[in-house]
């Protein structure tokens, strides 16, 4: 909401008027948050009235230039060049002459343009600063000023524009009545209000109104006025007011109406009287109908949506925007102005469905003072018969019963204790009071003190203790409350699973990976490229209806898509040796979708409730996730270097899982968008929990990935949390270290060859480690060799080379047996 | 040789003559001062102390001699190989010197030779804040509390007090998911986490949640559509807005340094009444020290304690939150917020493992 400081301080008692940056910093302090605070101008040098005696429309150019004759004073007329058509001979207008200044630094000169002479400029009022229109210069209206006047003091330019933002439960502060309040407030000034008028008596109605749906409408109230002068501009301090509050001068009617809702802060509707038919019903809308609003848009309506309509039908989406049938016009004389109460939520999902954000439906949203309809009425139809001798109709409609505030009750030091604060006596009294509420005082049974406050009809927010609180606070000023530590409690620290977690992020970190967090919208045609089945798992997504990427409107079921794509852009920027990681969580439809339970807030909802709110929860696990291509060890004066591939992101997983206390098993696996021969599924135990390895080469074409590159992908939230607490004992005797070659059949996972050694050389083996892998000539044919060191040691003496030999030996005969091992010589 | 039992005076024979002796002495002394390194003086040794040496060749006349003669020429000899021994084992201790100081000298590299051997990895300084700022919380007596990112809008919306067609719904620009009944939400905010807390944990409770939330702004230098929030709620008996003014300035120092501390502003939040804005002071400020705009908080609103089944006449409470990419971007001075995003290793690489 823009405000000029002129209009707020007109309310306000001031022996001197603070400066506009008071003002803000006033409207700060209690809680109306100041988006900028704007001067007028600066505009210096000769800027006057002039008179419009003579247009020549120049017509050897591409776009409509008139050359004008400006009376600028006694006798004085100048010749200026004007791109704009808006005005005709007669018409008064602001003239910058050569030597002014305009905002921005814009130097007027006396300079030759399109073939001619031109001696100043006829302004806008953009270029003024009092105002973003641009589609035409500002006309004043008749009679304003005489040519020659200054118009700086006309145009009023010694002022500020103070842009607020009031919070959405503050429906009053939207508008120049409540602003000027809280200032009050805020700095113990007078405060007059203008929403203190006198109603007269109505006689009769000023037009029949039935309200059907009284949820919708809780008041509806209209005043008739007739004979009104369509010919009649709009005063030029209203415009004025208008065009510094950001709106567009349209009509003095719609001026009229514009400019008490800003004031007031009740919105209002003129219809042309004339074009109505028959009395007017407030009710929702039928499947079907249809309406054509101010903007010309035929709207298709919602049964949801509230309206007013009238022997023809609709007329108008009430409180957001009417209808082009009843539109004042030119010529409309018999103006009848609406005021009325709309139920908020109604409002707000009618701006939403429609698209159709306006001001009266920005204020409707935020409740309006059920009181204001009339003396809003009055306001407008009064400005109407001063300004263009409309006739007040005597009747007034006034239907529905406005709901007013309830009273609230509590005890008088709640906000000492809410604030930890000992406020002066009296202060909770006095700041309800200030704000408008009807403050009593009363001893309970107990013999508390109870405040009980009545708030006022704007205040439609105060509604429980806390509000009161509030108001107290923030008038006294959140300043004055201590900064006090609480007594701190017993935590427990970080949890087994929350340790961990930390552990695993440091040391992937550690390890080279450098950590990314992509969005988890992802495309799901990338499933394509990854070659999954169409009954994939992964291609099971929950969708997003209001993605920000039209194409990436489904969320991650899996890290890689979002990995990849910063790997590709990492690359796409010069990197060659990259190493991502990412952990975040997935989101994995249930199979079988749970609807989200109906719960009201009133009570603390059941654990069967709570246990159906999680159940309709997508699964949501913590997944670990990376990708590497080029470079793990990197080439340099030392070598060349080792290319990273299947083994890397194997082992990056082991040692994450490691990270978490957990030992993970591998088995081949072939799942996409792996390569079907390296790929590894992770296992804790025999319970798959994830897979790595190089992906498939169709895949890395795909996606234009570089050859070879590898990645994992494991679900943290599956590993156990396992109860790590080791006991080693470590003996201090000497080992003895034997080697053996086994040779097997090129299929025999080579973890197996290691489990049976390490199962079955017993006790006294401390260690096994696999050094190489031979396949070739000396192998045989579909063979490999495996060599092995064992480290043999006795926990209480001196191992005996014959005794770690049968260890060693029992192992070899072991895996001879199972997997068919010979002993290579 | 002379022959055995010949009576002769042990100064006669020449191989025992104490100038022979003395020669000997001196040859070996000029052999070994001359051997330029270790190798040259084992290959001068054995003539000088070998079995075929001088001495030890006129050792082997002392048996022959008569025995009275015997300890004289015995003892004139010993001193002669012990001059030779001492002379050797000087130069042999010199030249082990110099060939050790040489290998060494040798064996020297330039040790300015890059070592960036393996690539550096690092942690996004989002996580490290979350961390840092879950350790100033822990320190305190806080518990780090989680929750669903995919939330209902009961969680995220209802239980804190957003009436259902309430503007401030839409404040906060939501992404929704499908179908379109779902009445499920990316979360808006870590705020979720408040009920999801109360419902779980037994009373008083002191957690605070990092977390990932999500709005639909576009992404520009200052907003993104996802970012990350901390999210700190404490519920106990007698807790005032004191203690989070207290609270606040505690964690306003332990980010941004001793000097710092925290302002309110009077706001709007469905979920706690008061409300507040808070401002921080940051002493680094770019352009001087100065107030920087942090987060909200105020108390819980009692509809959120009896939508959890919280006594409001009982227990009281507050809570705050933050934006995590927001803090970073005025404390590390980051231009642009989308770096924070993108991923490119050369924005995280800088910040290590701790940032």
């Amino acid at each position: 909401m823009r405000v000029p400081v002129s209009w707020l301080v007109e309310h306000l008692g001031f022996d001197e008027v603070p400066t506009p940056d008071e003002l803000a910093e006033a409207f700060t302090r209690i809680g109306i948050e100041v988006e900028e605070v704007s001067p007028l101008g600066p505009v210096t040098g000769p800027i006057v009235a002039g008179r419009v005696v003579e247009i020549e429309e120049l017509t050897e150019f591409k776009k409509p230039i008139r050359y004008c004759r400006v009376e600028v004073g006694p006798e004085q007329v100048n010749q200026i060049i004007c791109g704009a058509t808006n005005f005709v001979e007669g018409d008064s207008v602001v003239v910058a002459l050569p030597g002014a200044v305009l905002p921005g630094g814009f130097a007027i000169s006396e300079r030759k343009t399109y073939g001619r002479v031109s001696q100043g400029m006829i302004c806008a009022s953009d270029e003024l600063g009092i105002g973003d229109d641009h589609s035409g210069i500002l006309v004043l209206p008749t009679g304003t000023a005489q040519p020659g006047d200054d118009a700086l003091e006309l145009l009023g330019l010694n002022d500020s524009v103070i842009e607020l933002a009031p919070t959405p439960d503050r429906g009053y502060a939207f508008s120049v009545r409540g602003l000027a309040r809280e200032i009050a407030c805020a700095l113990d000034v007078p405060f007059g209000d203008p929403g203190v008028v006198e109603i007269p008596e109505p006689e009769g109605e000023a037009w029949p109104v039935h309200i059907e749906d009284r949820p919708g409408c809780s008041r509806f109230t209209a005043r008739r006025v007739t004979g009104v002068d369509p010919t009649a501009p709009t005063p030029w301090w209203m415009r004025r007011r208008l065009m510094l509050a950001g709106m567009r001068s349209i009509s003095l009617p719609v001026d009229v109406t514009n400019y008490v809702m800003l004031e007031l802060g009740q919105p209002l509707h003129a219809f042309d009287a004339a074009s109505l038919s028959g009395a007017l019903t407030v009710r929702r809308a039928l499947a079907g109908e249809k309406l054509t609003t101010l903007d010309d848009q035929v709207r298709a309506l919602d049964a949801d949506d509230i309206v007013i309509a009238d022997d023809s039908g609709v007329i108008s989406l009430a409180g957001v925007m009417g209808g082009a049938s009843t539109e004042v016009g030119d010529s409309s004389s018999d103006i009848l102005l609406e005021a009325a109460n709309w139920d908020p939520a109604s409002i707000a999902r009618t701006v939403r469905r429609h698209k159709l954000p306006s001001e009266a439906a920005k204020r409707f949203e935020r409740t309006v003072d059920p009181a204001l309809a009339p003396v809003a009425l009055e306001r407008a139809a009064k400005l109407l018969n001063h300004y263009a001798e409309g006739q007040i109709k005597p009747g007034r409609t006034d239907v529905g019963v406005p709901a007013l505030p309830a009273p609230v009750s509590m005890p008088i030091d709640l906000p000492d204790r809410i604030a930890g604060v000992r406020y002066a006596r009296g202060v909770t009294a006095r700041r309800l009071g200030q704000i408008g509420c009807q403050v009593s005082v009363t001893t309970s049974e107990e013999g508390q003190t109870i405040v009980t406050a009545v708030p006022p009809t704007w205040r439609a927010d105060l509604v429980q203790p806390a509000d009161l609180v509030e108001e107290v606070l923030r008038l006294e000023g959140y300043d004055t409350i201590p900064s006090v530590l609480p007594p701190a409690p017993a935590g427990r620290g970080l949890t087994e699973q929350q340790r961990r977690r930390r552990t695993v992020w440091r040391t992937l970190a550690e390890d080279g990976f450098v950590e990314v967090k992509p969005f988890p919208f992802i495309d799901p045609s990338v499933f394509d490229a990854f070659g999954l089945p169409a009954d994939d798992i992964r291609r099971n997504t929950v969708g997003v209806l209001n993605p920000l990427e039209a194409d990436k409107n489904v969320l991650a079921t899996t890290l890689l898509p979002g990995l990849l794509e910063t790997l590709q852009r990492n690359l796409a920027r010069g990197a060659k040796d990259v190493s991502l990681y990412n952990i975040a969580q997935v989101t994995l439809p249930r199979a079988q979708q749970v609807p989200v339970p109906s719960l009201g807030v009133d009570r603390r909802p059941t654990e069967a409730e709570v246990a159906s709110l999680q159940a309709a929860l997508p699964h949501q696990p913590l997944h670990v996730a990376g990708v590497l291509t080029g470079h793990r060890e990197l080439a340099g004066w030392w070598g060349k270097g080792r290319t990273a591939d299947w083994s890397d992101a194997v082992e990056a997983a082991r040692r994450a899982a490691q990270a978490y206390g957990v030992q993970l098993r591998v088995v081949a696996s072939d799942l996409l968008p792996w390569h079907p021969g390296r790929c590894a599924e992770l296992r804790v135990g025999d319970w798959p929990v994830g897979h790595a390895g190089e992906l498939h080469p169709k895949v890395i074409e795909a996606l234009g990935l570089p050859k070879r590159t590898v990645a994992f992908e494991l679900d943290l939230d599956a590993l156990p949390l396992d109860d790590h607490r080791p006991a080693p004992m470590v003996s201090a005797y000497p080992p003895v270290l034997l080697d053996v070659a086994l040779v097997v059949d090129a299929s025999v996972p080579v973890q197996s060859v290691s489990e049976v050694l390490g199962a079955s050389a017993g006790d006294l083996l401390e260690d096994i480690r696999l050094f190489d892998v031979y396949t070739g000539e000396q192998a045989g044919e579909g063979k490999k060799s495996l060599a092995y060191s064992l480290r043999f040691r006795a926990p209480d003496r001196t191992l005996t080379v014959e005794e770690a030999t049968s260890a060693r030996d029992a192992a070899v005969a072991a895996a001879a047996e199972r997997l068919g091992a010979a002993l290579r010589t | 040789m002379s022959g055995a039992n010949d009576p002769y005076d042990p100064k006669q024979v020449a191989a025992l003559s104490a100038e022979h002796l003395d020669a000997a002495v001196r040859k070996a002394r000029e052999a070994f001062a001359g051997a330029a390194d270790l190798e040259a003086l084992a290959a001068v040794k054995p003539g000088h102390l070998g079995d075929r040496s001088p001495v030890l060749l006129a050792r082997r006349e002392i048996g022959a001699l008569p025995p009275k003669a015997k300890a004289e020429a015995g003892k004139r000899v010993n001193e002669a190989q012990s001059a030779i021994r001492t002379a050797f084992d000087e130069r042999f201790a010199v030249l082990q010197v110099e060939r050790d100081e040489r290998v060494l000298r040798e064996e020297s590299v330039d040790v300015t030779l890059p070592w960036d051997r393996f690539p550096r990895g690092a942690r996004h300084p989002i996580t490290t804040l979350a961390e840092r700022i879950g350790d100033v919380f822990v320190a305190m007596g806080y518990e780090i509390a989680e929750g669903p990112e995919l939330e209902t809008e009961w969680f995220n919306f209802d239980a804190l007090n957003f009436g259902k067609d309430h503007p401030a719904r839409s404040m906060q620009d939501t992404f929704y998911v499908a179908p379109g009944d779902s009445q499920l939400v990316l979360r808006t905010h870590t705020s979720p986490v408040q009920a999801r807390t109360l419902l779980d944990r037994e009373l008083p409770v002191y957690v605070v949640c990092p977390g990932r939330t999500f709005r639909t702004d576009e992404l520009d230098a200052t907003h993104t559509p996802v970012f990350h929030q901390v999210e700190g709620l404490a519920v106990d008996k007698g807790l005032t807005m004191g203690h989070l003014k207290g609270t606040l300035d505690a964690f306003a120092r332990a980010m941004f340094g001793e000097d710092s501390k925290t302002r309110l502003r009077p706001s709007f939040f469905p979920f706690t009444e008061p409300s507040a804005e808070v401002d921080v002071w940051f002493p680094e400020k770019k352009g001087g020290a100065g107030w920087v705009e942090w987060g909200g908080c105020g108390m819980v609103n009692p509809n959120v304690l009896r939508a959890t089944g919280v006594d409001p006449d009982v227990y009281s409470g507050f809570a705050f939150g933050m934006g995590l990419e927001r803090t970073l971007q005025f404390r590390n001075g980051l231009p642009d917020m989308r770096d924070m995003v993108e991923g490119d290793v050369r924005f995280t690489q800088p910040f290590g493992t701790e940032a």
